[in-house]
């Protein structure tokens, strides 16, 4: 399916990384990712790095991976080919769970939340790896448990101010709002202290203002707490103005990299995006 | 000759476990719940059978006829009256709804027809001897393999082939799509239950049949075994139900025969844990991938 | 520490506390009334058990209320505490006259060899999902039905003899016990001549302490790790929560609770067969916990309380009365979760726990 001669502009592996952070070794590298089921190959010889305080979308037509790059990122899936290097260290061993232990945290296109947990219970979750207490002390509700309890709710209040949603620590999860339910995505993923995050379509079902507010809120995350971000968006404006590096995807490769200026000028995204211009005269 | 004599007896319990899978995996299949009431159906057949014979003195074929008519209408009473409002409640309700309908079953048959179990008369008596009469084949175990053989076959013709089998495994693909294409949802699952109720009266005149005691709790067991069967098989899969009794029975009847008497319900459990683990969808069961 | 910080600490304790209190109210009136003869005989006999089928049903509500795994054979791990708790007594009665202390350790023993088995079981049991999690919990359940049933033990002066009676030809006297040996154990028999040690007070405490284990349990961060894999598996893992290992926290403790209360239960009759502890035992368990209220403590209590007198209390109509439960369980469990009949009882709220949800993935 996949067209080999439409790769036009040169895809250097590491040329996504902002000047700032160009002497620090990337967060994240994929090196020829990819994976098949039964033979489809639904991602391939895909290569990514990102800077650590870097923003950058993945972007493509529906079905084009970019979903799939996520589930192997996160180990959803096990890649069939390639390696992930998260800060230098293979994850090629390791669960999902040991995965975002290790500094990858995620949102869903489909939310995912823990509908019957309130909101800040639902924070709380994400801090596990962080909370140390024992069985014992959650049985007998030793001091330690309440020490980190303590800690933990203070920290989940902090980051739903993020949000502005600190109100809402003791509503249920399921009850909020379709756009609350998308920050809070974003909210339990910050709670896992990721050195990286991954944004699935954040923007989507949300309201122009809705989104300029993200657009900020993205940016401010990044800035307080120094992290790389990947996202996967249809919202053209939102990737133009806020990411620094944008990988195209079409047919599970990656058909362009490169700034946003760059991006927009690109012929092979442009035929991607609507399809092949008509020579004259065919 | 002892191992083929198991083996023999194993293949015609198998092939009512068979029987009963069949119903159960259809049902399932469709309705994706587990019927615990089927076992008791069962039962209930295996009653209607017994009266229509030795009370009223019809002949045989005429009672086994009666009992699949009355099952069959049981079984798409019990659909419209307790499943039919749960169909969009969460799986455990209606669980708890089949468990419900099977005590309820079990304990009309004890009101009407008591606790004492009654003797079966075979709707075949007879055995052919084989080997210098080294080993007998009974006629019930014949009837009972060649009845769960046409069975499988004509269901699996049944759904492949014809409008309404077809629409059966819509709905068991997606009944929301299934109505949009003007498929009458509702009537194809009343069909379902009815053809599995109508199986279960066939299963229990040949299980009665085969070991001749009739109980209101006769059926339970055999139950359990033939879901594990359709578990074991994939369920949903009608060729897997039909393997996954055979084998049900062929397991059980050795591990008895070699093995312990006692344990022969744990042996035959242990295999089908190990079966699970080793592929999750049993033998013929198709693995669906989560999406994400 | 905020004062917001203060409420929900003290909100999620004070539904707690209702429950705890709840229960201690019953014990009082309820010895009250026996102390003034005001029970007869088989109502006082139905206190143990009631108290063990409520530790029962509030155990299997962590696995499948709080967990979301449906489990078919939690009657097996009862099973596991009461005979290896009937050993424990009958094996202990010249050592430990003691009635109280023998019945502690009796007890935790149950619990303690429950919990092994509970976590031998959950290691294949757990990788499995849905009903295929349920058929094999349900095959466990009568494996460990039927090894028992094989079991044959007595106990003398050099110590536990123990048959495993494979072939159904040993009988109690193939233990060769020496003078004053007892048997404690007779195969399909089960237990007989056990000493009943088992009081109401004595079930009383086991419910507090499961109560405080369960509900504590509920509001740590494991108690939240093991909802999240309810809710969300994928999800849950996303966030760092490791699935086998939480899964069976809660699967291991609920059985080893189950443990507990099979060995109260068992230390209450003098004979006791292993197919008392059958499929229709747990399925019994399982209707308390779903009428009860999936992840509802107190609901498992009331409807276990109120489910396990109903039989009794309709004993008047003798032969009619278990057709009656079964029509009651029915309109139940349609007037609880049919969408319209809900919508008129509406505050009889049915907390399923969703499906994941499903949808396509893009790209």
């Amino acid at each position: 399916m996949a067209k080999k001669e439409t790769v036009l502009v040169p895809m250097p592996s590491v040329n996504m990384i902002p000047e700032r952070d160009s002497d620090k070794s990337p967060v994240l590298e994929c090196i020829n990712l990819g994976i098949s089921f039964g033979g489809l190959k639904a991602v391939e010889n895909f290569n990514i790095a990102l800077g650590r305080t870097e923003i950058s979308g993945l972007i493509g037509p529906n079905g084009a991976g970019k979903t799939s790059v996520f589930n192997l990122l996160t180990k959803v899936y096990e890649p069939t080919e390639g390696t992930i290097l998260l800060e230098g260290k293979d994850t090629k061993s390791l669960s999902t769970a040991q995965v975002n232990q290790a500094g990858i945290a995620r949102t869903f296109q489909n939310i995912r939340l823990f509908q019957n947990l309130s909101v800040e219970d639902n924070v709380k979750i994400a801090m596990n790896a962080q909370m140390k207490y024992s069985l014992l002390s959650s049985i007998l509700r030793l001091p330690s448990y309440w020490k980190e309890e303590r800690v933990a709710h203070e920290r989940a209040m902090e980051l739903l101010s993020i949000f502005n949603m600190q109100d809402l620590g003791d509503a249920k999860a399921g009850s909020l709002p379709y756009g609350a339910q998308r920050r809070l995505e974003i909210v339990r993923a910050m709670a896992t202290n990721p050195s990286i995050l991954l944004l699935d379509e954040p923007a989507a079902g949300m309201n122009p203002s809705e989104t300029t507010e993200l657009m900020e809120n993205i940016q401010r995350i990044r800035d307080t707490f120094h992290i790389a971000i990947l996202l996967i968006e249809h919202d053209m404006n939102l990737v133009m103005n806020i990411c620094e590096g944008i990988a195209v995807m079409n047919f599970g490769r990656i058909i362009a990299k490169g700034t946003p200026s760059q991006i927009q000028a690109n012929p092979v995204v442009i035929e991607a995006y609507l399809g092949k211009k008509k020579e004259a005269g065919a | 000759m002892k191992f083929l004599a198991y083996l023999v007896s194993g293949i015609s319990l198998g092939s009512i476990y068979a029987i009963i899978a069949l119903g159960y995996t259809m049902v399932y299949g469709i309705a994706k719940m587990m019927n615990f009431a089927h076992g008791d159906v069962i039962m209930v057949g295996g009653y209607i059978s017994f009266i229509a014979a030795n009370y009223w003195g019809l002949p045989t074929v005429v009672s086994i006829v009666i009992a699949m008519l009355v099952c069959t209408m049981l079984g798409i009473v019990i659909e419209g009256l307790a499943y039919r409002p749960l169909r969009s409640a969460p799986s455990l309700a209606v669980l708890i709804t089949a468990i419900g309908v099977s005590y309820f079953l079990q304990n009309s048959a004890l009101l009407i027809w008591g606790a004492n179990p009654k003797a079966y008369t075979p709707v075949v008596s007879g055995t052919l001897r084989l080997f210098q009469g080294q080993l007998s084949i009974s006629y019930v175990s014949m009837v009972t393999v060649a009845a769960c053989i046409i069975i499988m076959i004509a269901l699996t013709l049944f759904t492949s082939r014809t409008r309404m089998g077809k629409a059966m495994r819509a709905c068991s693909e997606d009944k929301g799509a299934a109505q949009l294409m003007g498929i009458n949802v509702n009537f194809t699952i009343s069909l379902t239950f009815a053809i599995g109720s109508a199986l279960a009266a066939v299963a229990g005149v040949l299980l009665c049949s085969f070991s001749p005691t009739l109980m209101p709790t006769t059926g339970s067991m055999p139950g359990i075994k033939a879901f594990t069967a359709a578990v074991f098989g994939g369920i949903g899969s009608i060729p897997g139900a039909f393997l996954g009794g055979i084998l049900l029975g062929v397991i059980e009847s050795l591990a008895r025969g070699y093995i312990s008497t006692q344990l022969s319900n744990s042996i035959v459990f242990a295999v089908l844990i190990i079966i699970l683990l080793v592929r999750p969808a049993g033998l013929l069961g198709k693995n669906v991938q989560e999406k994400v | 520490m905020g004062p917001v910080n203060r409420k929900t600490l003290f909100k999620d304790s004070r539904s707690d506390l209702f429950t705890y209190l709840g229960v201690i109210l019953a014990f009082i009136v309820i010895t009250m009334l026996k102390n003034r003869g005001a029970l007869n005989r088989s109502q006082s006999g139905l206190l143990v058990p009631i108290c063990c089928y409520i530790v029962m049903a509030v155990s299997l509500n962590l696995t499948v209320g709080i967990l979301g795994d449906l489990s078919l054979g939690h009657a097996g791990f009862m099973s596991v505490g009461a005979f290896t708790g009937i050993i424990t007594s009958m094996s202990l009665i010249d050592i430990i006259p003691s009635a109280p202390i023998r019945l502690t350790i009796a007890i935790f023993v149950g619990a303690f060899f429950a919990s092994i088995v509970g976590f031998l079981v959950g290691i294949p049991v757990l990788r499995l999902k849905g009903d295929y999690l349920a058929i094999v919990t349900l095959a466990f359940g009568e494996i460990l039905k039927e090894l028992i049933t094989c079991l044959i033990v007595g106990f003398d002066s050099k110590g536990l003899h123990i048959i495993f009676n494979v072939s159904g030809s040993k009988t109690a006297n193939d233990l060769n016990l020496l003078e004053g040996g007892r048997v404690i154990i007779k195969g399909a028999q089960g237990a007989t001549g056990t000493k009943t040690i088992a009081n109401f007070t004595a079930g009383f405490i086991l419910v507090m302490i499961t109560l405080v284990i369960v509900l504590n349990l509920i509001r740590s961060r494991h108690g939240r790790a093991i909802m999240a894999i309810r809710d969300n598996r994928i999800a849950a893992e996303s966030v760092g929560i490791p699935l086998t290992k939480f899964k069976m926290i809660a699967f291991v403790t609920s059985t080893a609770l189950a443990g507990a209360a099979g060995a109260l239960f068992g230390l209450n009759y003098s004979n006791l067969a292993a197919a008392k502890f059958d499929f229709n035992t747990s399925i019994l368990v399982l209707v308390f916990v779903v009428l009860g209220g999936l992840g509802n403590i107190w609901g498992s209590i009331l409807a276990t309380v109120v489910l396990y007198i109903l039989p009794e209390a309709l004993r008047g109509f003798a032969s009619y009365r278990m057709l009656i439960y079964a029509i009651v369980l029915i309109l139940v469990m349609l007037t609880t979760n049919n969408p319209v009949l809900k919508s008129l009882f509406s505050r009889w709220s049915f907390r399923g726990n969703k499906q994941e949800s499903e949808g396509g993935s893009n790209g």
